[in-house]
């Protein structure tokens, strides 16, 4: 019986770490290109959910709804790229922090504006919808399981993106010295644009995916958006192998943390205080992790010494 | 000599009238959140509190966004006191909120008026002459909630809530009422907003009921999860996770749910037809549960404004005590702790056409008091 708990935790966290990935994917290539640190990366993952939002209850598909909230984010953040972000390039982080910063509270009143602060409504597609056995005892949410598969899926893509593609070589190039590839006639301010946009897109991909099983609401970037600055932290800035796995190891960390953390707790305390106790602890547990990696890694697992 | 008389017979009108005003004259600082995740729970309190108090000149609000932090409501409530000189403070919506602003407030001499949060310190030894709830007292709608479990049959429950004050009342509050035994207890964190590990728990604890507390955004996700994850398990909850605010994001999920609540649309009596109405013409929606304390608070006030004068604090005191004002619940009275004696009643989510809405099933509790009201020392 436990073990097929754990077995479902782990998978739990696995899915919790994709996610997590599609967010940090984008942070981490944003600020090892660009060198911009953006708070408002959480702001996409929430104008994903809106736009798909939006479009399901327009039109009931789902599918169309994921696609709309990759283009929503996307084409926000070409905009904000072009009318804002391009002139922090040049400025020092504290600055970056600062424009980034107002960015997050202008988006989020926008918002509200538009659609009003209670949350909207954005379900899972029908065929998606209740479990899936997977080996004996073990069943498992279909809807989880495609968010596995998507996250992998665009692992993978990112992957081939960066090594075998033009692009990629312009963007690992563009991450190692970006005054030599200006000079070298590629047109850098397009480039920082597509990564940019890149980014945004796959926040808000997230963002559509757990609205439908989370809630679209106001602000619900900004939770997430801690975790993945953890996530980039412990993989190393910059590095996408790096996001990656620490993605992974972040969702794993907190889910199968905060379940068995009280149980453990149970065997020498009282229970109702083993429950409070481990499920503080459980929370602070990520923290914890970070810690210990920054100490033996200081630049995280696959960052540049 | 006509024109002299109506010019004297206007500044006689205008000197007394100001007079009066002077001293009738109410100025009551909202804090509430009205944005980030929960904003739907003050935005409904405050559109409740105002609708209540409109029209009505002898009240001023200021109103202020506490963005759900402790820190930032600390800071607006000094600033209220101190350079706003307002007289009477409310608006919270969260226990962790109100222990810190409460008792600072209250000793300061201010009247505080709970539209939402009533967490157990503030009903127990840490109750005080000038704070009233007109809520309930964090425990009550749980307590309810235990009740029904009893009478629905459950044997063995599930039991989850976040990691803050009012979560720990909360399953206090069904503890004490529910006679069966436990299959688990998780605190969760606040505003967390993923279930899958908790739902794996309960499916593997061979519970035969899941009772949750997760107010706002929390509830939205938990009910969505908890529907997919093919678990047939009956849920009984508070009406926090069933208001009118997100019934629609949580969608045809919470469909048959049975939900414990102070109020709902449907009571029947004149001041809470009139409420209903009202705020649906005044806003374009239905009222929530939280919308509906917003406007008892209101009428609570200028029900004390018209019989005393606020800076007559002992005459003021008395006059909110006896609540004498026509709440959109019917009977309403405090006890001695300033928290309500009310009826709690178990609703079930059904749908109005294409709405989902509550309708009340049966009384959960008469005349409901609280567990804490021996602690009071007041």
């Amino acid at each position: 019986m436990i073990s097929i708990l754990f077995f479902e935790q782990l998978l739990n966290g696995i899915q919790f770490g994709t996610m997590l990935f599609l967010m940090s994917a984008g942070l981490t290539l944003i600020f090892g290109v660009m060198g911009l640190i953006n708070l408002a990366h959480g702001s996409f993952y929430m104008i994903g959910a809106f736009s798909a939002a939006l479009i399901a209850s327009l039109t009931g598909s789902f599918w169309l709804a994921l696609l709309a909230s990759l283009s929503g984010a996307a084409i926000a953040g070409v905009l904000i790229e072009i009318i804002i972000i391009r002139r922090l390039y040049r400025r020092d982080h504290l600055d970056q922090v600062l424009a980034t910063f107002a960015l997050i509270l202008l988006l989020s009143e926008a918002v509200r504006w538009c659609f009003g602060a209670f949350p909207l409504y954005l379900d899972i597609p029908k065929n998606l919808n209740g479990t899936l056995p997977i080996l004996d005892d073990i069943i498992y949410s279909k809807y989880r399981l495609f968010i596995i598969f998507m996250g992998l899926l665009i692992a993978t893509g990112l992957y081939i993106l960066i090594t075998k593609t033009r692009l990629g070589i312009r963007i690992r190039a563009g991450q190692n010295d970006r005054q030599m590839i200006s000079a070298l006639g590629v047109d850098i301010s397009k480039l920082y644009t597509i990564v940019f946009a890149l980014g945004a897109s796959l926040a808000g991909l997230a963002g559509a995916m757990i609205g439908a099983i989370q809630s679209v609401e106001v602000g619900m970037g900004e939770p997430i958006l801690i975790l993945a600055f953890v996530v980039i932290v412990i993989g190393g800035i910059g590095s996408i192998k790096g996001a990656f796995i620490g993605s992974i190891l972040v969702g794993v960390t907190d889910t199968i943390g905060r379940i068995f953390l009280p149980e453990l707790l149970k065997v020498f305390m009282e229970p109702a205080s083993a429950t409070s106790v481990g499920s503080s602890i459980g929370s602070m547990l990520i923290y914890i992790l970070m810690a210990l990696i920054l100490i033996i890694k200081p630049s995280g697992l696959f960052g540049k010494t | 000599m006509k024109k002299f008389t109506t010019t004297l017979a206007a500044l006689v009108i205008l000197g007394s009238s100001s007079l009066f005003a002077d001293g009738h004259k109410v100025k009551v600082g909202m804090i509430t959140t009205l944005s980030g995740g929960g904003s739907g729970l003050g935005i409904d309190v405050r559109d409740g509190f105002m609708l209540a108090v409109k029209g009505n000149k002898n009240i001023s609000v200021i109103t202020k966004d506490d963005q759900r932090k402790p820190d930032i409501a600390v800071q607006l409530a000094d600033k209220m006191i101190q350079s706003d000189k307002v007289d009477v403070l409310t608006g919270i919506i969260w226990s962790n909120l109100a222990m810190a602003v409460v008792p600072a407030t209250v000793n300061q001499g201010k009247f505080y008026l709970s539209p939402n949060a009533g967490p157990s310190k503030l009903a127990g030894k840490g109750c005080h002459k000038n704070y009233f709830n007109v809520a309930w007292q964090n425990d009550n709608l749980h307590e309810a909630a235990g009740g029904y479990a009893n009478s629905a049959g459950f044997k063995n429950s599930f039991i989850l809530a976040p990691n803050y004050p009012a979560g720990k009342d909360a399953l206090t509050g069904y503890k004490r009422y529910f006679k069966g035994s436990l299959a688990g207890e998780i605190y969760t964190k606040l505003g967390q907003k993923d279930y899958a590990a908790e739902i794996a728990q309960i499916r593997a604890s061979g519970a035969d009921s899941v009772f949750f507390f997760l107010p706002g955004g929390m509830g939205i996700g938990f009910m969505k999860q908890f529907s997919q994850s093919g678990i047939k398990l009956p849920v009984v909850g508070p009406a926090f996770s069933f208001d009118q605010g997100i019934l629609k994001a949580v969608g045809n999920a919470a469909l048959g749910v049975k939900n414990t609540s102070q109020w709902s649309k449907d009571i029947d009596n004149d001041a809470n037809k009139k409420f209903v109405k009202d705020f649906q013409s005044e806003y374009g929606r239905l009222p929530s549960l939280y919308a509906s304390q917003g406007y008892d608070t209101g009428k609570l006030l200028i029900s004390a404004m018209s019989k005393a004068k606020v800076k007559d604090k002992d005459k003021f005191r008395d006059a909110l005590r006896k609540a004498n004002f026509s709440s959109t619940r019917g009977k309403f009275s405090f006890d001695k702790n300033h928290h309500p004696i009310q009826d709690i009643y178990v609703r079930e989510v059904i749908k109005e056409g294409k709405i989902l809405t509550n309708k009340i099933v049966s009384v959960g509790l008469k005349d409901h008091s609280n567990a804490y009201v021996s602690e009071c020392k007041m």
